[in-house]
């Protein structure tokens, strides 16, 4: 981009702005926001807004209702435009960087025109793969979502649980640098929210692959994070970034451990200050 | 891998097992549709009877009947009968191939549509019956003016229909093929075009109800030979009623079965709508 606008003879003349300087984060460090601003309405959402997300790991986003969880990540995504600010990934721009992304409402994100097993190759098939590369790409994601429906039938036609399924294969199929996931439990019965949440901690220890997950239940949210990121009121702000080592896989057990617990109380402290304040 | 529920020890019963247990008074449901139509015939063979009205205004059912059937069974009915539905599907065939790719693309680029939008609504608002005079002076006495003006009429309600269903394609669909790095015509091609069949069918059912009415006006009242609505108008002239109605019969019977067939054919092809 710069280059070319170099190249250009009388060219317009820009006054020197000095460009903010570009502080990378830390080692591990994927995805880097720097001065991300978003106003709606006239009402800033985001105004200068910086974060660092590590890389290979599970990082929850939390916060007080109608803090822009769900719009953080829809901008990092690429689905919601930004005013200003830059996000890249590893250095590079949206448009290099594959990434897969799974919606709440998995009825209005899955194509009912098409089979499950369509829907799921759908993204391969935009990537211009051969049958046989696709065929082995869906063998290998069936196998490790051990799949016990017929993804021969239509969307339409599976339950609600299974359709999330599909989509999170989907999301997945074509192994995607970055994960995305907008409440992906809530619109699912609990059974379902435990089998989902037990495959993404599955696929996360095989593939490693970052994830942002926006969670509005802090039970959820903390079990699957190596990173929690508490959100203020608007305009939005980092109010903390926590931690969260215990080991995984996690288990059922670990919902009752120490850790969890005053990981889960930490989290709900904070929350509730932000909420007050 | 058989059925959904069989194997999966997580899911809950797939929604097709919902379709067992069938009511116990089904053969009285079964029976509903037909109390409507008997009725209206008893009442009508009553009224003819008792002389509350003229036989010389309304024939007697059962005689109506015969002369529909007879007449469809290869007598003159038949002719008029072949003659109006090859009008109409012509008038909708014009409307249907180039309404739908036209609604399609207006619809993809509003801008484009809205730029349009006055014409096609003022035009689908005026009753296409008060624009026979306007398409006599164009293509004059002629068979193609009853299908030029049928196209017109049925042609706008289709534009209108499929360029609302992609303007109102669900966003998030959308959303997804983008974020899977679809390309603008990919969006278009694998999520606009689909979204956009089930009002599009909508359109065409209306589409060719508009075309038969407009069809049969036009055989009425543009000088024509042939056809169902030349005939009604001209058994009534000479006071052959039972011709007349059987006639009106006829009309009727094409119009719903074309109905059922679009209904039959959009469950078939827009498999999902209402899932």
């Amino acid at each position: 981009m710069r280059a070319a606008v170099e190249n250009v003879i009388n060219g317009p003349v820009y006054a020197d702005v000095p460009k903010p300087v570009f502080t990378p984060g830390p080692a591990g460090t994927h995805i880097t926001i720097r001065g991300l601003t978003k106003y709606f309405a006239g009402w800033p959402l985001y105004e200068n807004f910086d974060l660092d997300i590590p890389k290979q790991k599970i990082v929850s986003v939390f916060g007080p209702n109608g803090c822009g969880k769900s719009t953080l990540i829809n901008m990092i995504a690429g689905l919601i435009p930004i005013d200003a600010g830059e996000i890249l990934f590893d250095g590079k721009s949206l448009e290099d960087t594959k990434i897969g992304y799974v919606f709440q409402n998995y009825r209005e994100a899955m194509f009912p025109w098409m089979r499950t097993i369509d829907n799921i190759a759908y993204p391969l098939k935009l990537e211009g793969r051969s049958k046989a590369e696709v065929d082995r790409r869906m063998e290998e994601l069936v196998a490790s979502f051990d799949v016990k429906f017929d993804l021969k039938r239509y969307p339409y036609e599976l339950s609600g649980g299974q359709q999330q399924t599909a989509s999170i294969m989907r999301a997945l199929a074509p192994n995607p640098e970055v994960l995305f996931l907008d409440e992906p439990f809530s619109a699912l019965d609990f059974e379902m929210t435990l089998f989902i949440r037990e495959k993404l901690q599955e696929v996360f220890m095989k593939t490693g692959t970052t994830m942002l997950l926006v969670s509005h239940d802090l039970e959820e949210a903390v079990y699957l994070a190596d990173q929690v990121l508490l959100l203020t009121k608007r305009p939005t702000r980092v109010a903390e970034i926590l931690d969260y080592r215990d080991e995984r896989p996690r288990t059922l057990d670990t919902l009752s451990s120490a850790s969890f617990v005053a990981m889960k109380k930490l989290s709900l402290e904070i929350f509730q200050r932000e909420v007050r304040r | 891998m058989s059925t959904p529920s069989s194997a999966a020890p997580w899911a809950p019963p797939a929604a097709a097992a919902a379709a067992s247990a069938p009511p116990r008074e089904s053969h009285w449901v079964k029976a509903l549709p037909f109390i409507g139509p008997v009725v209206l015939f008893i009442v009508w063979d009553l009224v003819v009877r008792f002389g509350l009205i003229k036989a010389i205004l309304l024939p007697m059912p059962g005689d109506t009947l015969l002369t529909l059937v007879s007449g469809l069974a290869g007598g003159p009915l038949l002719l008029d009968f072949a003659v109006t539905v090859w009008r109409t599907l012509q008038a909708f065939l014009i409307a249907a191939v180039v309404g739908v790719p036209l609604g399609v693309l207006l619809g993809s680029n509003e801008r484009a549509y809205r730029s349009v939008e006055f014409l096609i609504d003022f035009f689908r608002s005026t009753p296409s019956s008060a624009l026979i005079p306007l398409f006599l002076m164009i293509f004059g006495v002629s068979d193609v003016n009853k299908v030029a003006i049928a196209a017109f009429g049925a042609l706008l309600i289709v534009v209108f229909n499929s360029a609302y269903g992609v303007m109102n394609a669900r966003k998030q669909r959308v959303m997804a093929a983008k974020v899977m790095g679809a390309s603008r015509w990919q969006i278009f091609r694998d999520v606009l075009v689909w979204e956009s069949l089930q009002p599009t069918f909508v359109g065409l059912r209306s589409a060719v109800s508009m075309a038969l009415v407009i069809v049969i006006v036009a055989e009425m009242f543009i000088g024509s030979d042939s056809g169902l609505g030349h005939r009604i108008i001209n058994s009534q002239q000479v006071m052959n009623v039972k011709d007349m109605y059987a006639s009106i019969l006829a009309a009727g019977a094409l119009g719903y079965a074309l109905n059922i067939l679009f209904l039959v054919a959009e469950r078939r092809i827009v498999h999902w709508s209402g899932r």
